[in-house]
């Protein structure tokens, strides 16, 4: 385990902006104040049939 | 026969059919409550006793069949198929929608997905867009087949709504065709072993002599297929395969394919003054016409029976007994709308080659 863990960014809910959150901090959208934050979504490739 | 033979009649000459017996061969009747008359005489021998040959004959059937195209446009095709059985005409219709070719997008990667609509949905979506490629150009890609540049197109789509801007709406155009296969790589196990790509193309599409003159890409450029809020993006690829239309309907090439008998509509007395008035007004289709026959006399004709739905309307009520509906048996008027990888006419002529490969099938089978 780090001592110092990597922030996370998530996306604000309301405005689309990008915030890194570190732990303890405020949830809360440096843009806009909204407190809905969702975490960012893997780039990793999922494979789905067209059915 | 004897001389005493109830079917031996004087006035009907052998080897034809009495006129009313000839009609119920020939035609399908349509009365006010039902159509009678309706099943095929198929029997060779059904008239044998008025000594008329009811079998079917390869020269007679070469000699009367006949192919009238009626309307042609860039994606449909109307025309009469004269003298040939409905069994014939079904099974045409049949190839047509479930067993003629088509490529069709089959597997989608999804690199990035943050709009509302779910992956799954997105996928489907992209599955149903007809793609303007020949698909006798193509492979039917196996289970155990590498996607190569004979059997798959690559599609790209990379979007993104701009932050602080108005929705975006994706649309068909915004799915890139690459020639040389897929970008994504493929994740392994073994980070020390070279990254594969999820298609092994041997050359470029674009470069094949077939493709080279007519780029592949999407039919229609301005289907929707899903909005972008802001800040929203999707990044994925979509591969292309050849298949038909019964393991799943985005493959079938028709929009849809249909025919009917055509309608003849007779009028059997005369029908004069107030009543044709009457009987014009009363068909929606416009089937009927007034016509002058002098001394201020009107009588009615029948100027447009193929536009005849059989709706019935002319003979409900009044004036039933003066008009026959029917269809002709052997005469179908049929409609191809494609979906536009290949032109209306040029799916015909595949679904007649399919029949044609079924037929030589089963002889092989048989022998």
């Amino acid at each position: 385990m780090d001592s110092q863990p990597e922030p996370v960014s998530y996306i604000c809910g309301d405005c689309g902006a990008e915030n890194t959150l570190k732990p303890g901090d405020v949830i809360q959208c440096r843009e806009c104040g909204y407190r809905i934050l969702y975490k960012k979504r893997t780039r990793r490739i999922v494979q789905y049939e067209a059915r | 026969m004897s001389e005493t033979a109830s079917l031996n009649m004087q006035d009907i000459p052998q080897g034809q059919l009495p006129e009313h017996i000839e009609l119920q061969r020939a035609r399908v009747f349509c009365k006010a409550d039902a159509p009678v008359h309706t099943e095929d005489v198929e029997y060779s021998g059904a008239y044998a006793a008025v000594g008329f040959d009811n079998s079917l004959q390869v020269d007679d059937f070469r000699r009367d069949f006949r192919v009238e195209i009626k309307n042609l446009s860039m994606d449909d095709i109307e025309f009469d198929m004269i003298g040939i059985d409905a069994s014939l005409a079904n099974a045409f219709r049949r190839i047509l929608i479930a067993e003629v070719p088509t490529m069709a997008i089959e597997k989608v990667l999804i690199v990035n997905n943050t709009s509302v609509m779910a992956d799954e949905i997105l996928s489907h979506r992209l599955g149903l867009l007809p793609i303007e490629a020949d698909p006798r150009l193509f492979d039917f890609l196996s289970e155990n087949d590498t996607p190569n540049e004979r059997n798959t197109i690559v599609f790209k789509m990379e979007v993104h709504c701009k932050k602080r801007g108005p929705r975006l709406t994706v649309k068909s155009d915004q799915l890139k065709w690459l020639p040389n296969g897929s970008e994504l790589l493929m994740e392994s196990p073994n980070p020390s072993t070279k990254p594969r790509s999820f298609t092994s193309f041997s050359c470029s599409q674009a470069s094949l002599p077939q493709i080279s003159g007519r780029p592949i890409g999407m039919k229609h450029l301005d289907i929707i297929i899903t909005q972008l809020g802001p800040g929203q993006s999707i990044e994925l690829e979509a591969h292309a395969v050849k298949g038909t239309g019964k393991v799943h309907a985005k493959w079938s090439p028709v929009g849809t394919t249909w025919y009917r008998m055509l309608p003849e509509v007779k009028l059997l007395k005369e029908v004069r003054g107030n009543d044709a008035e009457k009987l014009v007004k009363k068909c929606p289709r416009k089937v009927f016409d007034v016509e002058d026959v002098g001394h201020a006399m009107k009588k009615a004709v029948v100027s447009r029976p193929r536009d005849c739905t059989l709706c019935r309307e002319c003979i409900s009520g009044a004036g039933e007994e003066n008009i026959a509906l029917r269809r002709v048996r052997d005469h179908f008027i049929f409609t191809v709308e494609s979906t536009g990888a290949l032109p209306a006419e040029v799916l015909f002529t595949e679904a007649v080659k399919i029949l044609e490969e079924k037929c030589e099938r089963v002889i092989s089978e048989l022998s």
